[in-house]
């Protein structure tokens, strides 16, 4: 401030002061900006490396729920044709819709589940999770016998199972009726299904993970690198909604398998695990198999008292 | 280049103002451009890192599912308390009508104008997915509003900003422009920014107290903790400020406002410890499995302790500034340096309290209780530093622009 001991303008005047030899000082500014705007733009070079992983259509995308017909037929083509072109896959990715009058629910049989693990693996594999971190929608914690305090237990247990003193419980998304994830998230890119089924729209999601602070159960993960999965291993059939190879920088979570289960298929959870200790359903049939089991067996939830009103269950023969 | 003719239009003449006073503010010692030299180095370093990260992921930083806030989302909500702490400027003197404080509030202002820049790029270096920024915005993008309270903290932080810019551009420009500002013109947005400063804390708590899976979080104590320490960081911030300033350019009549924000720490440092013994008595005397996280924090849990050190040093801080803020020599001048010094343990006493010791812990154990420690990576050292000197940059510009109306105090 060199200048201002030289102002004595009166107060009427504008009190700021006029800078002597103006032009060299101003080529000498603006000499120092320029080099500093330089500098910035070297600085910030790695972003057109990130810019050419996101087309102009995909910046541009509408939410899911927005999209007409066409635009979506065309969002769909696009994802396959990205998903050939940096995976090498031929994929089909659906549209796969809720079947009205269904709502999905799950349940395990905590006297059976011995920990094996298979359900692990073939959510992981079923899903197209990055294989370098070994992704999987489902955690199994071993909990010692007469607790049911999570933090006795274990997730990354190892050795033969089942041991006698210790008992599993798996544990993936609920599939809350009072999802926290969904109240939470600031652009309503996830949201509830009718047919119970909590998705995200991974082209709409912006990477808070405000949503995976919010969920009492673990049950969202991030995508923090871009999903490696060789070409041979890419799971085809694939749903815009459910096992679509995801972005980088996105949330993704366990949606029921949409992709099968909205087709009349089960999830892949469930025909892999070789004790029978998964059943799944539409509990909105009477006659179905599920309705049956929580009906008639003793059915536990997973921290009920935080209210958020889980459709997945555990009971015990 | 001379004066504003009177009937100039203000369309024309307040560009000439942001204009002229950005020139001015450029202008300085050679210590000077040596500090904006060595902040835009470090802010170009921390840009460097964020592009890298954009690019490469957000695998260079070491937060993990388990824990996936760190180090941005703590410095951001320090920065919403210094923000929010610039306030105990604006209460004194529009409140209790102290007049020398009239003529220095425009520092707490304009450091909440650099705080709250802080805090959005804190936000945006915390997105997975910065080029889908736009989805947040009101219109164009997908609001969810009222239920997220994300949505509130955009709204009240922006609202913030510009309620600051406001008063800030219309004071200085009416000094400008030669003229006595009219009262009907900023006194009731300063009013408004009384509330406004409270609101944009107790929000910025709310994102995190609301969450039931977080026991460490779910606690209704959170939000007055918040303000308690948010009214010592940013006090004591902005007292070092002024003692730098009176030094820098022998500009007078500040201490008195130092003498009153020493006071009012004096008050909200005590306010905060007895908070932080409230929370602490509740969770350790209850015990059960919802004192896990605080276990962690202070004394490991299952052989972990990488937040112990930082925690205690947070502690010592804050007690050691506390008993230096009791004692009367502190408002002498001879005592200076120690009073600079028990702001300087205030501040990063609060920083590692209200950062780090308050987000990681919420994450640790996890909702299914794994005990996964986070430890910043370089990376994120790198960005936050960057995000720093930016805000630094910010605030030195914006006191050099108010420095000739704070050499010759105002009526207003």
């Amino acid at each position: 401030m060199t200048s201002t001991e030289t102002d004595s303008t009166p107060s009427s005047k504008p009190s700021l002061p006029i800078v002597e030899n103006f032009s060299r000082r101003a080529a000498v500014k603006a000499g120092f900006a320029t080099l500093g705007a330089g500098a910035f733009v070297a600085a910030i070079s790695p972003l057109r490396q990130a810019a050419k992983n996101t087309s102009a259509a995909e910046f541009m995308q509408t939410h899911y729920t927005e999209l007409s017909t066409e635009q979506k037929a065309d969002v769909i083509a696009r994802l396959e044709a990205e998903t050939k072109e940096k995976y090498g896959a031929d994929v089909t990715i659906g549209d796969d819709r809720p079947i009205p009058g269904t709502k999905f629910v799950y349940a395990i049989n905590l006297s059976v589940c011995n920990g094996n693990g298979k359900c692990v693996e073939a959510c992981h594999k079923e899903n197209n999770h990055d294989r370098d971190t070994n992704q999987s929608y489902i955690r199994v914690i071993e909990m010692p016998k007469g607790t049911m305090d999570m933090e006795q237990g274990s997730t990354t247990y190892t050795g033969v199972v089942p041991k006698d003193d210790k008992f599993y419980l798996p544990v993936q998304c609920q599939q809350c009726d009072e999802p926290p994830c969904v109240d939470v998230c600031p652009v309503k890119a996830t949201w509830k299904e009718e047919d119970g089924i909590v998705v995200v729209d991974y082209n709409w999601c912006i990477g808070c993970r405000y949503c995976e602070a919010a969920c009492p159960y673990h049950a969202r993960r991030f995508n923090w690198k871009k999903p490696e999965v060789p070409a041979a291993e890419v799971n085809p059939d694939q749903s815009y909604l459910s096992n679509r190879i995801r972005p980088v920088g996105v949330v993704e979570k366990c949606t029921y398998c949409l992709h099968r289960t909205r087709r009349g298929k089960l999830p892949a959870c469930l025909e892999a695990c070789p004790t029978g200790a998964r059943v799944f359903g539409n509990i909105l049939d009477k006659d179905s198999n599920i309705r049956w089991i929580l009906e008639n067996k003793r059915v536990y939830i997973l921290k009920e008292e935080l209210g958020t009103k889980p459709a997945f269950f555990y009971y015990f023969d | 280049m001379s004066s504003i003719p009177a009937k100039e239009s203000h369309v024309t003449s307040y560009p000439k103002f942001i204009g002229r006073s950005l020139w001015l503010a450029t202008e300085g010692s050679f210590a000077f451009y040596a500090w904006m030299t060595m902040l835009t180095m470090l802010f170009l370093v921390g840009a460097n890192a964020w592009a890298n990260q954009v690019a490469g992921g957000m695998i260079g930083t070491n937060m993990t599912d388990q824990v996936s806030w760190g180090l941005y989302i703590a410095n951001f909500t320090f920065m919403v308390g210094l923000a929010a702490g610039g306030v105990m400027m604006v209460i004194p003197a529009y409140l209790y009508h102290d007049r020398k404080m009239h003529d220095v509030v425009i520092i707490g202002e304009l450091l909440a104008i650099a705080a709250i820049v802080m805090c959005l790029l804190f936000v945006v270096a915390d997105l997975g997915r910065p080029d889908r920024f736009w989805h947040m915005l009101p219109g164009i993008g997908k609001f969810n509003w009222p239920i997220s309270m994300l949505t509130w903290d955009v709204i009240v932080l922006n609202g913030y900003l510009v309620l600051n810019l406001h008063i800030c551009g219309y004071l200085l420009y009416m000094r400008f422009l030669g003229r006595k500002p009219n009262p009907t013109w900023y006194i009731p947005f300063v009013m408004l920014s009384i509330v406004w400063a409270i609101s944009i804390h107790t929000v910025t708590a709310f994102l995190y107290c609301g969450l039931g899976g977080r026991p460490f979080w779910n606690t209704a104590l959170l939000t007055p903790r918040f303000l308690a320490s948010a009214f010592v960081s940013g006090p004591a911030f902005i007292i070092v400020a002024m003692v730098l300033i009176k030094r820098l350019t022998g500009i007078g009549g500040l201490d008195h406002p130092i003498a009153t924000l020493t006071r009012i720490i004096r008050v909200t440092i005590l306010i905060n410890l007895l908070m932080v013994a409230s929370e602490l008595f509740t969770e350790f005397y209850t015990g059960g499995s919802h004192v896990s996280a605080a276990k962690y924090l202070f004394f490991g849990l299952h052989g972990k302790t990488a937040l112990v050190p930082w925690t205690w040093t947070a502690i010592g801080l804050n007690i050691t500034a506390a008993l230096l803020f009791l004692w009367p020599g502190l408002l002498g001048f001879r005592w200076r340096p120690l009073l600079v010094a028990a702001c300087c343990m205030a501040f990063v006493g609060a920083w590692i309290e209200k950062g780090m010791g308050l987000i990681v812990p919420g994450f640790i154990p996890s909702t299914l209780h794994e005990v996964v420690e986070y430890v910043p990576s370089q990376l994120e050292w790198k960005v936050t530093v960057g995000i720093w000197a930016f805000g630094l940059m910010v605030f030195t510009i914006a006191i050099k622009t108010a420095l000739p109306t704070l050499k010759r105090p105002a009526e207003h």
